[in-house]
């Protein structure tokens, strides 16, 4: 055996080729669920790993790299591959490269092909046949390319699995044959010269490496600092022009490129394309066309606003049956409540949130392998842009009204990093469903149950208002971002509009299962421990004052004869306002008294951080009317009766409700998006900075709405 | 000298040369070859991007990069 398979019996094999080309589902067949995603150091695009085995004794490991047209990046995901294949060091660097190219598009996927085999990286070339499969009068002369192009060829069909083994078979025989590479690219004579001076003076042997290092020594991250500037004397001196010369080459590439196709493919069928026209003849009509994209974007948000709320409703009242049941058989005492209140609450709150990714992410899955989702950037493009947003956002900002959790999670699909970055910042400011319930308790103190010429109802078109504030907040956020953002990359659209595809089932259902275990493991760690840690504010507080409060009710309860609920309220409410949210309601009070807030509201706008819902079961703590449950209708009671003691006015009046609504819309007040704001960004820069904006936005504009009011 | 942002619907042209450097290759890798065909299916509701036909495939480009595809 040769030296690489020797290696642990473990060959590194990766998977390149153009977006679109079938390379997802080409990996989904040889690994299966026996894969990993992670994300590439410094960058937020997914890497995703998988391990197979070739035959009993070896093993592979396969990286399924980002797509990419060429070697000459102009996208994240782009300059991943480049970053990987002129590295020899790079951990990621390939024994063996798979290279799969779409059958029917062989012309514009052969480019990348012809730059990696200079590279002289054994390669595959994995026809993916999987769209013409069942179309007649397409047939491809592989044995030619074998012949033309020096590489070995495979043909694989990424829908039904054929020719996973042929695969696994070529990677093993790559080790026991040498074949040479007999096309490879001639260089002019300028050209030649920068290489061959850049070859030995970095040591390395290969031409085309030496010439992508000419091309793209300043965005290398494994060149050093004196690698760098001897490759910038080298272009100097020789002045060789880097953009001409990539031009030249990719020309070149092509005249080469256009008369082997048309020498090994015979077409004499071109139903697909024609059946793409038709569609898109409606799909992307002016008129039609938007109509159907709104109609979609409806279907989208009533799929996780109202569809997914059944099985959320089951996992809510699992775990409240899972509490009852715990409490039932462990004794009472702390630990018990921490399991209780603090972790089965923490899982109830971090499972909750699956129906919505599940669906979400299917339909979205589904839309990109349809092919959808590059004529929804199409349709959108020109309104979304002026705003720093890209087509792909409306998706999101559409479900976050829904929720803004899987909203953010599905901005993955959006390669541009500051449109991406844009739309995570601002979804959030969208309504979500979790403010529903604060809307529809706090509405009743800010305006009458009024109709207006017999039809409107002015509560319904406050809530209305508060809808389109919140989106007119992310629009103009988005705006001001767009100029604050800078970055280097001019800003432009060329994009390929695929043909319409049957969705591979396989595919979409791997997506979906991804996503909701990334959100799981990943972002619910954090939800997980901050929602123990709110349980312990909430649930403790200094000295023994807990205890004393509960002596205090056990007093005036056996002298005025309480009720046991009565009792359970009493000591919940009082106990609350002695624990460490308690206090720290108190502390905030003179900084939201500007804004028409006590402390009670204080601890409420603390405790919400768990999800903004809180609010109301924090006010029924309070008012101690805990007892009612998910009863709105005594706390709303409760509240509309509160009066200050000192003015003698009623608190929840119209300033102060108002400017409680405006601040429940703009706050950032949620520890689940904040940790999925961390999974998507790699950073806790991105999360602190939307923390401090929104809540900083909620403050002023607070402010402002109460001032008017009062 | 006629750009492909000049194209009216349902015109057909053939590509020439390119404009812009800096964007070339990647107009040249999306398919945009010299002497290929091109056509401009349609304009998003806006009037931009384009929807166009090159060869087979087809490609949405904003009119700030058409302007780059001269035209024989």
């Amino acid at each position: 055996m040769n030296e690489v398979l020797s290696r642990q019996g473990l060959v590194k094999v990766a998977l390149i080729g153009n977006p679109n080309s079938g390379k997802t589902s080409v990996f989904n067949r040889l690994t299966g669920l026996n894969q990993k995603v992670g994300n590439f150091p410094g960058v937020t695009v997914d890497k995703k790993t998988g391990s197979f085995s070739l035959n009993i004794e070896n093993q592979a490991k396969l990286i399924d790299l980002p797509g990419a047209y060429s070697l000459y990046p102009t996208s994240v995901d782009e300059r991943i591959v480049l970053d990987i294949l002129t590295n020899k060091e790079d951990d990621l660097f390939p024994d063996v490269i798979v290279y799969v190219a779409d059958a029917t598009n062989l012309e514009r996927h052969l480019l990348l092909l012809s730059q990696v085999q200079d590279l002289d990286i054994p390669i595959i070339l994995a026809l993916n046949m999987a769209d013409l499969a069942d179309k007649g009068g397409y047939k491809i002369d592989s044995a030619a390319i074998t012949k033309k192009l020096g590489v070995t060829v495979v043909e694989t069909n990424g829908r039904s699995g054929f020719g996973t083994s042929e695969i696994k078979k070529a990677i093993l025989n790559k080790f026991n044959t040498k074949e040479s590479n007999c096309s490879r690219f001639k260089f002019d004579n300028c050209t030649t010269k920068v290489i061959e001076e850049i070859k030995s003076s970095l040591s390395i042997e290969n031409d085309y490496q030496a010439i992508l290092y000419a091309h793209h020594y300043q965005n290398l991250g494994h060149l050093g600092g004196n690698e760098k500037s001897a490759i910038e004397e080298i272009i100097k001196k020789n002045s060789f022009s880097r953009i001409k010369a990539q031009v030249d080459e990719t020309m070149a590439r092509f005249d080469k490129i256009v008369p082997l196709v048309e020498k090994v493919v015979v077409n004499t069928s071109n139903t697909e394309t024609s059946f793409t026209e038709k569609l898109d003849k409606i799909l992307t009509h002016k008129v039609f066309g938007s109509i159907i994209f709104i109609s979609i974007l409806l279907l989208v948000f009533q799929a996780i606003f109202a569809w997914s709320s059944y099985p959320m409703d089951l996992i809510d009242e699992g775990f409240a049956g899972l509490t009852e049941l715990t409490k039932l058989v462990l004794p009472n005492g702390v630990i018990t409540n921490l399991i209780t209140d603090g972790i089965i609450a923490g899982l109830g709150g971090v499972l909750i949130f699956i129906p919505q990714i599940t669906i979400l992410f299917l339909l979205v899955a589904l839309l990109e392998e349809i092919g959808y989702m590059s004529r929804a950037v199409f349709l959108s493009d020109s309104i979304m842009r002026k705003f720093g947003l890209n087509g792909r956002s409306i998706v999101s900002l559409i479900s976050g009204v829904a929720c803004a959790v899987p909203a953010i999670m599905a901005t993955r699909s959006i390669g541009d990093w500051k449109e991406r970055l844009i739309t995570i910042m601002v979804t959030p400011l969208m309504s979500c469903s979790a403010r529903i319930p604060v809307f529809t308790v706090l509405v009743g103190f800010a305006v009458p149950q009024e109709y207006y010429f017999g039809i409107f109802n002015l509560q319904g078109l406050v809530v209305m208002g508060l809808y389109i504030a919140g989106a007119t907040a992310a629009i103009l956020s988005a705006f001001v971002m767009k100029q604050l953002l800078k970055t280097s990359e001019i800003s432009y659209l060329v994009m390929e509009l695929p043909t319409y595809k049957m969705p591979h089932w396989k595919n979409v259902g791997i997506t979906v299962f991804e996503k909701v275990k990334t959100f799981v493991f990943e972002a619910g760690k954090i939800i997980l421990i901050i929602s123990i840690f709110l349980w312990f504010l909430a649930s403790y507080g200094p000295g023994d004052q807990m205890v004393q409060v509960e002596q205090q009710v056990a007093t005036e309860a056996s002298a005025q004869n309480w009720s046991e609920t009565k009792i359970e309220d009493e000591i919940a409410s009082r106990k609350i306002e002695v624990s460490f949210a308690g206090y720290l309601g108190k502390a905030i009070e003179p900084v939201i008294e500007p804004l028409g807030f006590d402390w009670k509201m204080g601890i409420a706008i603390i405790t919400s951080f768990a999800a903004r819902e809180v609010f109301v079961g924090t006010m029924a703590t309070i008012y101690s009317v805990g007892s009612s449950g998910d009863d709105e209708q005594s706390v709303v009671e409760r509240m509309a009766n509160e009066v200050d003691p000192e003015t003698g006015e009623l608190v929840y009046n119209q300033a102060t409700s108002f400017s409680l609504l405006i601040f429940y819309l703009f706050a950032m007040q949620c520890m689940s998006t904040l940790a999925i704001v961390k999974r998507e960004t790699k950073s806790w820069k991105w999360p602190t900075i939307q923390l401090i904006y929104m809540t900083g936005l909620a403050y002023f504009s607070s402010l402002i709405v109460y001032n008017i009011f009062s | 000298m006629k750009t492909a942002d000049l194209l009216k619907v349902g015109e057909k042209g053939i590509i020439q040369k390119f404009l812009d450097e800096t964007i070339t290759v990647k107009l040249l890798e999306m398919g945009l070859l010299p002497g290929s065909e091109i056509k401009l299916v349609r304009t998003a509701p806006m009037g931009c991007p384009l929807y166009l036909k090159v060869g087979k495939n087809f490609l949405a480009l904003r009119r700030k990069e058409a302007v780059n595809v001269i035209l024989k």
